[in-house]
């Protein structure tokens, strides 16, 4: 017998018996189902979780300066201004693995229109900030290298800001907003880049040149950085050289012996985001191995079944033995019968499995990722499942005595 | 005398039930040349059905040496014994043991199957033997939807669809009315005029009547083996067709 016909007469024999194989079958299906959407659903989160924290800028360490000491009550980083301007113009000549520094000041103030007002968030950020942050202007330009050097009061507004103000269509570009008695021209709109990892509307927010913010905004010590620097490395893999390269420049700018307490703190976002997609991935294996286990246990089921019907089926394991099959011929049938229910199973699996990813994914409103090489590992192993556990009762069937099987009642 | 085609010596078979040693064969030799019809009988336990075994391949002897169509079959492993019940053997069984839920044609092609016939010759081959078994109208009716003559009949077709050299036959008309029996062995004389050797095992004697040897067995030994003119089925059939015409 060829394998065409092998195929055939365990499609035949399958068939005959339709409400049990499609029982059997099923044991595998919802083994590969889970597998699919665990996977798809699992990497859907990670994909969530990189895209939140890409949207907080790329390659990003941010630097805040020391603490406040007085009477005992410390006041935690950044309530001591020790970052001086000079401090970052040295990490952007110095830090061969810093590719944008830019710093983030922030206020808080009433931005009016002609006839409307709204308070909101307002940074004073150089250039670099927006190349960060990967957040291009949908209208207008972008706060330019010259408007840094001329303090100029121009503005770029994000996307709730215009809405509260000029209402959802409009295109203010041009206009002018008075902040704080100062009138601003805006001169873009920033494109809308949503909620943030942790639920805040990343678009009230105004923008406008740090010496602008310094100097209308805030005020303050003319020498000191009066909030954070984001600094953004050369690649993610650049990170770590970057964050090594500021502690050592910074240390050094501002004569900390060795051993000396640091009067700054440098976070890397990147081995944040690194360490959030573990978690996701830990959860994600394990959903992963339960499902792999109800594979395991529909694998059993067709052994089991197959089992039933090696005993059911003696009579005709010894009527084919008698007519001229051998023992490799009855070996060939059950396994393939077997491979058969695992083999539909694990496809029959897929497609509900990336159906069920699908709906779950909606209704989280995550993006749904299909892994190609999840989808080809859990059908062959679906497969493979079906070898080894129709393996030992095709075995059971051809090692039958034809004598015997011809007997059986 | 035509060439042997069956050449058994000294063969004997020993079962292990438990600790007890069964003689089912003791000591049995035997030549069947090519077109011979041999009826085996015997009483129960006289290893009748032991001999049908070794001798149709489904079994090796414990001793002694068998011959089948020249090849020696006792120390043949299992593949090789397979591939001799499929090629030189046709079974034709008591309770005819024909696949359920298949066809008649499918249960004829089996043999084919197994012996790597491809699809379209296997079709014409198979109804070909239904049409000689005078089935060649019933080929898609599954075995429940024929009388016992009708599936003892698809039986044969199967067996003698590989074209074997010898066709063995366990109580082939042990389910069969007496005139149905007569049609089986009809066909059976006619297959055995177109060269077929058939064994045939029974315990009735008016079955015996229709082959041309008759070999008793007792005890594992053969107790006689005898030549006779056998009763021509047909014409017995006839004879009982008129005989009940006859009848007022």
């Amino acid at each position: 017998m060829n394998a065409f016909q092998v195929f055939r007469v365990a499609i035949r024999a399958l068939l005959r018996n339709k409400l049990r194989s499609f029982l059997t079958t099923l044991g595998v299906v919802i083994g590969v189902a889970a597998v699919i959407a665990m996977v798809a659903i699992g990497e859907g989160a990670k994909a969530k979780v990189a895209e939140a924290f890409a949207s907080m800028g790329s390659n990003l360490l941010i630097v805040l300066s020391g603490s406040t000491t007085s009477g005992g009550a410390r006041g935690g980083f950044g309530s001591l201004p020790t970052l001086t301007w000079d401090d970052l113009k040295a990490m952007r000549t110095e830090c061969n693995a810093v590719r944008y520094v830019t710093p983030q000041l922030r206020g808080s103030a009433s931005v009016i229109s002609e006839d409307q007002n709204w308070g909101t968030s307002v940074y004073g950020v150089s250039p670099e900030f927006f190349a960060i942050k990967d957040w291009p202007v949908a209208s207008g330009s972008n706060i330019s290298p010259s408007d840094i050097e001329g303090g100029t009061k121009v503005v770029v507004l994000g996307q709730t800001v215009v809405e509260k103000l000029y209402g959802g269509s409009a295109d203010p570009v041009g206009q002018t907003v008075r902040i704080k008695n100062f009138p601003f021209q805006v001169i873009g709109v920033a494109i809308r880049k949503g909620q943030s990892v942790t639920g805040q509307d990343q678009d009230d927010v105004v923008f406008m040149p740090y010496t602008t913010f310094q100097a209308k905004i805030q005020g303050g010590l003319q020498k000191f950085v009066p909030g954070m620097l984001m600094v953004s490395a050369t690649s993610s893999d650049d990170t770590p050289r970057a964050e090594k390269q500021i502690g050592n420049l910074l240390r050094d700018r501002h004569h900390i012996p060795i051993g000396g307490d640091d009067d700054f703190s440098i976070r890397n976002l990147t081995e944040m985001a690194t360490a959030q997609q573990e978690g996701v991935n830990t959860i994600t294996s394990l959903l992963a191995s339960i499902a792999f286990v109800s594979l395991l246990v529909g694998g059993i089921g067709i052994m089991n079944i197959m089992l039933v019907s090696v005993t059911e089926r003696t009579r005709e394991i010894g009527i084919r033995m008698a007519v001229g099959a051998r023992p490799l011929d009855v070996l060939a049938q059950f396994l393939v019968e077997a491979l058969t229910l695992s083999f539909f199973g694990g496809v029959i699996g897929v497609v509900i499995g990336l159906l069920g990813a699908n709906l779950l994914a909606g209704q989280m409103g995550w993006p749904v990722l299909v892994r190609v090489d999840i989808i080809v590992i859990a059908v062959s192993f679906s497969g493979l499942v079906g070898v080894v556990f129709g393996l030992y009762p095709a075995m059971k069937a051809s090692r039958l005595d034809p004598i015997d099987a011809l007997r059986f009642e | 005398m035509a060439d042997a085609l069956i050449e058994v010596e000294h063969i004997a078979k020993v079962y292990r039930m438990g600790d007890v040693e069964v003689h089912a064969l003791r000591d049995v030799s035997l030549t069947i040349s090519e077109g011979e019809s041999v009826a085996v009988m015997g009483p129960s336990g006289s290893g009748k059905s032991t001999l049908m075994n070794v001798l149709g391949c489904l079994d090796r002897p414990t001793r002694g040496s068998y011959h089948l169509a020249g090849q020696e079959v006792s120390t043949m492993d299992r593949n090789q014994l397979a591939r001799v019940r499929n090629r030189t053997l046709g079974f034709v069984f008591q309770s005819f043991n024909l696949l359920s839920r298949t066809s008649a044609q499918e249960n004829v092609e089996l043999p084919l199957l197994y012996a790597g016939v491809s699809g379209r010759e296997r079709h014409k081959r198979a109804r070909e033997a239904l049409d000689r078994v005078g089935l060649g109208d019933r080929a898609h009716h599954h075995p429940n939807q024929m009388s016992g003559g009708q599936q003892q009949r698809v039986a044969i077709a199967r067996a003698l669809v590989a074209r074997p050299h010898l066709m063995v036959a366990d109580e082939p008309t042990g389910n069969l009315d007496s005139r149905t029996s007569v049609e089986i062995m009809a066909l059976f004389q006619e297959l055995g005029r177109s060269g077929i050797t058939l064994l045939l095992v029974t315990h009735e004697p008016d079955i015996a009547r229709y082959a041309s040897r008759v070999v008793v067995m007792r005890d594992g030994l053969v107790q006689s083996d005898r030549r006779q003119t056998p009763l021509l089925a047909d014409v017995a059939a006839a004879a009982a067709e008129s005989f009940k015409a006859g009848v007022p």
